[in-house]
C-alpha cells in the first residue's frame, strides 16, 4: 500500500474514532432512549449507499465506451464498476440492517412495506443481482453482460423510485416520523459519522479497486503464460 | 422491417412445428391456477379473490413466460445458429425484435386461455370495466417479454442460465410486475381507475424497449 493511502487509512480510522465516540455521548432521546443510537450508524451507510450506484453506472458507460478502443482503461472501468457495485451491495445490507433494528425499536416492527424502505430493497435487490450475474458468467464476457445490466438497473432505480411512491400514496400506510426533523443537538455525531463513513466507503472502494486491478494482471499474465512464456517471470511483470 | 417479419416467421414455424414452449407454459400455468388453489379457498372468499386474482394471473404468467423464454435462445445455438445470425447483414435488432414479438405472441396465446380459466375455476365476477384488460395484458405481456427476451440472451453464455434468468429479470421488472398488478386489481375489484398504472405500464414499455433496441448489438457480440 503507498504511504499516502496508509496517511488516508490512519485519518479515516481517526474519523471514525470521533464518529463514535460523539454518537456515545450525544444527548439521550427523549421517547427511544438510548435505543436511538443506531441512526447514528443507519443514516450515513443509507445515504452513502445510494451514491455507489451512480459511480457503478458511469463506469459501465466508460467500459462498454472503451471496450473496443483502449483495453486497459476497459479493464480498469469494470473494476472500478465491479468496485462501486459490491460497495453498494455491502453498504445497503448494513443501511438495512441498521434500519431495521432502529424500526423494532422505535415502531415495534422489524419491516414496514413503505415507500422508502421497498424501494431501498429493490436497490439492494438489484445489484445482489448484478455480483450473481458478474459470478455465473463466462471469463470473456463477464465486463459487457454486466455493464449492460448495470445500466438496466440504473433506468430502473427511478422508475421504481416513482411507481413505488404512486403505490403508496394510492393505498395511504402508516406514517412513521418525519425524516426531516432533526434536533441540531444531534447534528455533531451525525456529521462526523457521515464524513468518517463516506471516507471508510471511500477507501474500501479504493482497495476493492486495487485488489481487482492486479487479479486482472495476474489474470492476464497466466494467459501469456499459456502462451508460451514463462509463468513465474510474467507473474512478476505483472505486480 | 422485412428483416424482422422474416425472423418472426421462422420462430412462429418452428414453434408451430414442435410446439414445445407453449404446451409447456399452458400446462404450467394451469398447474399454478391448481396450486394456488390450495393456498386459499377461492370459492368462499369472492372479494378477497377478486382482490389478489390480478396478482395470481401475472405471477403464473411471469413464472410460464420464464419457461418459455429461456428455449426461445437456447434453440439458436444448436448448430451454432447464433453465430451465423452475427454474420448475417441483417441489423441485430431486427433478431430481437422478431424473436420478442414471437415470445409476446406466445404468451398472449397462453393469456386467452389462462385469462377464462382464472374467470372459471375461481368464480371471478370482475366489477370494473373489463375492456381496459384488454389494453392492460398486451401492455404488461410486452413488458415482461421484452425483457425477459433480452435477458434471456443476455446469460445465454453464462454457467446455469435457466436459473440466471429469473435473478436478473425479476428485480428490473419490479416496478412494472407492480403496475400490471394493481391496474389488474384495479379492474378487477372497481375500486380504482387503472389509468395511472396504465402510464406507469407505458412509460416502461417505451424506455425498456429503446434500451433493449440500443443495447442488444452490445450483447450479440459479448465476446
Amino acid at each position: 500500500m503507498p504511504k499516502w493511502a496508509l496517511a488516508y487509512l490512519a485519518l479515516t480510522l481517526v474519523a471514525l474514532a470521533i464518529g463514535f465516540e460523539k454518537a456515545m455521548t450525544a444527548p439521550t432521546e427523549a421517547t427511544m432512549g438510548n435505543l436511538y443510537r443506531v441512526f447514528f450508524y443507519h443514516l450515513p451507510h443509507a445515504i452513502i449507499s445510494f451514491v455507489f450506484p451512480y459511480l457503478n453506472c458511469v463506469a459501465s458507460f466508460a467500459y462498454l465506451y472503451w471496450r473496443n478502443r483502449d483495453a486497459d482503461r476497459a479493464a480498469a472501468a469494470d473494476a472500478f464498476a465491479l468496485a462501486s457495485a459490491e460497495m453498494t451491495v455491502l453498504y445497503a445490507s448494513i443501511g438495512l440492517a441498521t434500519g431495521s433494528l432502529w424500526g423494532r425499536a422505535a415502531w415495534g416492527i422489524w419491516w414496514a412495506w413503505d415507500a422508502r424502505m421497498t424501494t431501498y430493497l429493490l436497490l439492494w435487490l438489484l445489484y445482489v443481482s448484478y455480483l450473481i450475474l458478474r459470478g455465473v458468467s463466462a471469463t470473456g464476457q463477464t465486463g459487457v453482460i454486466s455493464a449492460v445490466l448495470a445500466i438496466f438497473a440504473a433506468i430502473d432505480v427511478p422508475i421504481c423510485f416513482m411507481s413505488i411512491r404512486w403505490w403508496r400514496t394510492q393505498h395511504p400506510a402508516p406514517v412513521f416520523g418525519d425524516g426531516g426533523s432533526v434536533d441540531p443537538v444531534f447534528f455533531p455525531a451525525l456529521l462526523w459519522n457521515m464524513a468518517a463513513w463516506a471516507m471508510w466507503g471511500a477507501f474500501l472502494l479504493g482497495m476493492r479497486y486495487a485488489v481487482e486491478r492486479r487479479r486482472q494482471r495476474q489474470a492476464a499474465a497466466y494467459a501469456v503464460g499459456f502462451l508460451g512464456s514463462d509463468t513465474a517471470e510474467g507473474l512478476e511483470g505483472a505486480r | 422491417m422485412h428483416f424482422v417479419l422474416a425472423h418472426l416467421r421462422k420462430d412462429l414455424q418452428i414453434e408451430w412445428r414442435a410446439k414445445d414452449s407453449i404446451n409447456g407454459m399452458l400446462f404450467f400455468s394451469l398447474l399454478v391456477v391448481v396450486v394456488l388453489a390450495m393456498a386459499f379457498d377461492p370459492g368462499s372468499y369472492p372479494t378477497l379473490t377478486r382482490q389478489i386474482s390480478g396478482g395470481l394471473l401475472w405471477v403464473g404468467l411471469l413464472f410460464a413466460a420464464m419457461t418459455a423464454l429461456n428455449q426461445s435462445w437456447s434453440r439458436e445455438l444448436r448448430n451454432n445458429v447464433l453465430d451465423a445470425h452475427r454474420l448475417a447483414p441483417a441489423p441485430a435488432s431486427a433478431l430481437f425484435v422478431g424473436k420478442a414479438v414471437a415470445n409476446f405472441l406466445f404468451v398472449t396465446a397462453v393469456e386467452l386461455v389462462l385469462a377464462p380459466i382464472f374467470v372459471i375455476f375461481y368464480n371471478l365476477h370482475p366489477l370494473g370495466e373489463t375492456w381496459k384488460l384488454l389494453i392492460i395484458l398486451p401492455l404488461g405481456t410486452w413488458a415482461l417479454v421484452v425483457n425477459g427476451t433480452f435477458f434471456a440472451a443476455l446469460g445465454l453464455r453464462t454457467r446455469n442460465r435457466e436459473t440466471l434468468l429469473p435473478l436478473v429479470l425479476l428485480p428490473i421488472s419490479m416496478p412494472a410486475l407492480l403496475a400490471m398488478i394493481q391496474a389488474t386489481t384495479d379492474v378487477l375489484t372497481g375500486e380504482f381507475e387503472p389509468t395511472l398504472w396504465i402510464k406507469v405500464l407505458v412509460a416502461y414499455v417505451v424506455v425498456f424497449t429503446i434500451a433493449c433496441l440500443f443495447l442488444f448489438e452490445t450483447i450479440l457480440n459479448s465476446d
